[in-house]
């Protein structure tokens, strides 16, 4: 086979998945009163348990559910929300949206890249970080905005980038 | 009574039924609009409805934006209007923004003067690539062997995702990621050869573009044909006959058999045979092995194993009931195996250097024939199979002129068949066969009437009871994969009560074909040639395929008792095992 083929690959990144989770997931299935619609639900809350989708979690899901694996699979690719790759611990979203570029999104985008060493979109080895774009988030009088997990940093500046940080290395020391 | 409504097309007032679209009120009007990604097949109840590919947009009057003709419902008083220069306009932009992101190398695209983007931008008047921009780029899908998937080539029209997934419920292909970064293929993008598709070939018969084609064979063909120390012999499937004759111009349900067989030895086959043999031994070996299963108790329903769509479907969807099919071979393998033990003794030649090509109104045939199972000490049971299709580009390609072709017939031994044969390639036609020969056996009588009209149709799944004197066989039929997996799912909760079923994968059976000319939306071909297979089966002077005298012949001096032979069951039987699902 190919190896270019594999759009998508299995993940360095992975790690092996705790039964503990699947029988979480199994749990919530049983719960519902019918699986009838219920694709989007499940994939909600699988990747609460998970923090991501994995191929083999998806294919769980279109079994239990009854669906085709291309389909989960094609639901999954098709929102941003949904993720096949395991995220960092800490999910950094920087804005890239009108307001948020004009007053420098960009740059801050670029700063977290050089201090994180990972690209936009990609995870830190340690699997702390993860760095993604949003466009506006709705709240464009603080801009440039970021916002790390439920946390959100208004006006920030560049420099700034490195203290943000620290707040959460920090946190794994403590 | 129908509830109607009046709508006015360019000028002209239709009444239609309430549920119509514009486009379907433009086609009671005699009013041409274009269409791309839309399909409607009626028999098949399959309707692709995405309005994905935006080149049937109309004016409404009272509506800002233009609307999609093939999925906008009519209201009473609506004004339409098709050829307004706006219309026109959009309608060419929708093709022009399309060619921005397909390659243009239309000159040698295997679906050159068939691609229906092509023939659309001719329609249109397209003449220039407007619109230059970022182009997606993937890499060809060649890892199975029946089934080619050219991503570049995709418009994301999603009929072969319909057909995949409402038609045969195999669920391989789906759309993947959103936007620009837009795919259509199986889940996480996996190599078809790693999924569960059965390669039944609706979603090539339904593909308007190459995005999905068959694995092309026509080069190994010749390249067999030229080889001097090389016997090749050829058989053609029932189904091919009736279908053939479209591409070269002529008459959907136009019977070509013995133009078929001239062509074929035109094109240098050392011997120009028919499946139609194999068919009629198939049923030498299913009825009898009906009859075993019947007598001893052995697993009912049984079900027909000639369709290896079918096959694959039941080893990956069903894998609890692999017990169920006959273990016949399919009847070009039966016919293939035959050739390299039979014919090779009974001619002197080595069956190693023995070439057993199938055309195949069929793609899956192509990834049967290469199971390691159907094959004699690493020979396989055929080598080559190509479609319909890549014959008449063979035949094309050698420059022989297909209509002035004299009928002439098969060559023998194996080149003799019955009626019965024939109908193998319609829905309904296994099994009228395998009664035909069940009846005499069981009731030692002569069958006068031979036709069971019961079972013939086009209907998706059928029932009939066939009287054999006293003893009542009641029989299931169902075409396409989605009303076979209906028929399993009442098999396995014991709601079914049938002791034969016949199950095909395609619709219509063989004669609708994945590797069969393309029908381009127009399912009123696919019925002419099911009328033309029971007119040629008529036309038969032997209509039961044990009054066959070479298949009688062949088990007299080779095969033993059917089904209980030695020889018989180790040379035509196979068996099915359950396989993985993704």
């Amino acid at each position: 086979m190919p190896e270019e083929l594999r759009v998508k690959g299995k993940n360095n990144n992975e790690k092996p998945i705790p039964k503990e989770h699947y029988e979480e997931l199994e749990r919530y299935i049983d719960s519902l009163p019918s699986l009838e619609g219920r694709l989007i639900q499940v994939l909600h809350r699988a990747q609460d348990i998970f923090g991501y989708l994995p191929r083999d979690v998806q294919l769980f899901i279109a079994r239990r559910l009854g669906l085709a694996g291309a389909k989960v699979n094609g639901v999954v690719t098709f929102y941003t929300y949904f993720t096949e790759e395991p995220r960092g611990e800490y999910v950094i979203n920087i804005c890239t949206g009108t307001a948020c570029f004009v007053k420098g999104g960009n740059k801050l985008l670029e700063e977290f890249e050089n201090k994180l060493k990972v690209s936009v979109g990609d995870t830190t080895e340690d699997r702390k970080f993860t760095l993604k774009d949003v466009r506006c988030v709705g709240a464009c009088g603080l801009a440039p905005l970021v916002v790390i997990n439920d946390k959100v940093y208004g006006r920030v500046k560049p420099e700034e980038v490195e203290g943000i940080l620290s707040e959460y290395r920090q946190e794994v020391l403590q | 009574m129908k509830e109607t409504v009046k709508v006015t097309i360019n000028d002209k007032e239709v009444e239609v039924p309430r549920e119509y679209t514009i486009l379907n009120a433009a086609v009671e009007a005699g009013i041409k609009i274009p269409t791309l990604c839309h399909l409607d097949l009626h028999d098949l109840k399959m309707v692709n409805r995405t309005a994905s590919c935006r080149v049937c947009m109309v004016e409404v009057e009272q509506r800002p934006n233009l609307a999609p003709a093939c999925a906008t419902p009519v209201n009473d008083g609506m004004v339409i209007r098709t050829d307004s220069l706006r219309a026109i306009r959009a309608r060419r932009m929708a093709v022009e923004l399309l060619l921005s992101n397909h390659p243009t190398d239309c000159l040698i695209c295997q679906r050159n003067l068939r691609c229906e983007l092509q023939a659309l931008a001719k329609e249109l008047n397209v003449r220039e690539i407007k619109y230059t921009g970022k182009r997606n780029k993937y890499h060809l899908d060649t890892s199975s062997q029946a089934v080619i998937k050219n991503q570049d080539k995709c418009i994301l029209c999603r009929r072969c995702e319909t057909a995949c997934n409402e038609i045969q419920t195999c669920g391989i292909l789906s759309a993947l990621n959103r936007g620009f970064d837009t795919i259509v293929g199986p889940a996480f993008n996996l190599p078809m050869a790693e999924t569960s598709c059965t390669y039944c070939g609706q979603c090539v018969a339904v593909c308007p573009t190459a995005a999905l084609t068959e694995v092309f064979h026509t080069h190994k063909v010749w390249e067999e044909l030229h080889k001097p120390d090389k016997y090749v012999v050829v058989q053609v499937a029932p189904a091919i006959r009736v279908a053939l004759g479209e591409l070269f111009g002529m008459e959907p349900g136009t019977i070509v058999t013995g133009k078929l067989a001239a062509a074929l030895r035109r094109m240098g086959f050392d011997q120009v045979y028919d499946t139609e043999f194999g068919a009629d031994v198939t049923i030498m070996e299913e009825a009898k092995e009906l009859i075993h299963r019947l007598e001893n108790g052995g697993r009912l329903p049984m079900l027909t194993s000639c369709c290896p769509a079918w096959v694959s479907f039941i080893e990956h969807q069903f894998p609890d009931m692999v017990d169920v099919p006959s273990t016949c071979k399919s009847p070009h393998i039966m016919f293939g195996t035959i050739a390299k033990t039979y014919l090779a003794e009974k001619m002197g030649i080595d069956p190693k250097k023995m070439v057993v090509v199938s055309v195949m109104p069929c793609v899956t045939k192509k990834a049967e024939a290469a199971r390691t199972e159907l094959s004699i000490d690493d020979n396989d049971n055929v080598d080559i199979v190509i479609t319909t299709r890549e014959l008449g580009d063979m035949l094309k390609e050698a420059g022989i002129d297909f209509d002035k072709l004299p009928d002439e017939d098969f060559d023998h031994p194996l080149g003799e068949s019955t009626g019965a044969a024939t109908i193998f390639g319609t829905t309904g036609g296994v099994i009228e066969a395998a009664m035909r020969t069940a009846y005499e056996w069981i009731t030692g009588e002569t069958l006068e009437k031979v036709d069971f009209k019961q079972l013939r149709g086009m209907k998706g799944i059928r029932e009939a009871t066939v009287d054999l004197k006293g003893q009542e066989i009641k029989i299931g039929i169902a075409h396409g994969l989605g009303n076979a997996r209906q028929m399993l799912e009442d098999i396995r909760n014991g709601k079914s009560e049938f002791h034969a079923i016949e199950i095909m994968a395609c619709p219509g059976g063989c004669i609708g074909g994945g590797g069969q000319p393309y029908h381009y939306g127009n399912d009123e071909i696919v019925k002419k040639r099911q009328e033309a297979i029971y007119k040629e089966d008529e036309r038969k002077s032997i209509r039961k395929s044990h009054e066959n005298p070479e298949v009688i012949k062949l088990y007299e001096e080779y095969l033993g008792e059917p089904y209980y032979g030695e020889r018989a069951h180790n040379l035509l039987h196979t068996k099915f095992e359950a396989k993985e699902r993704i």
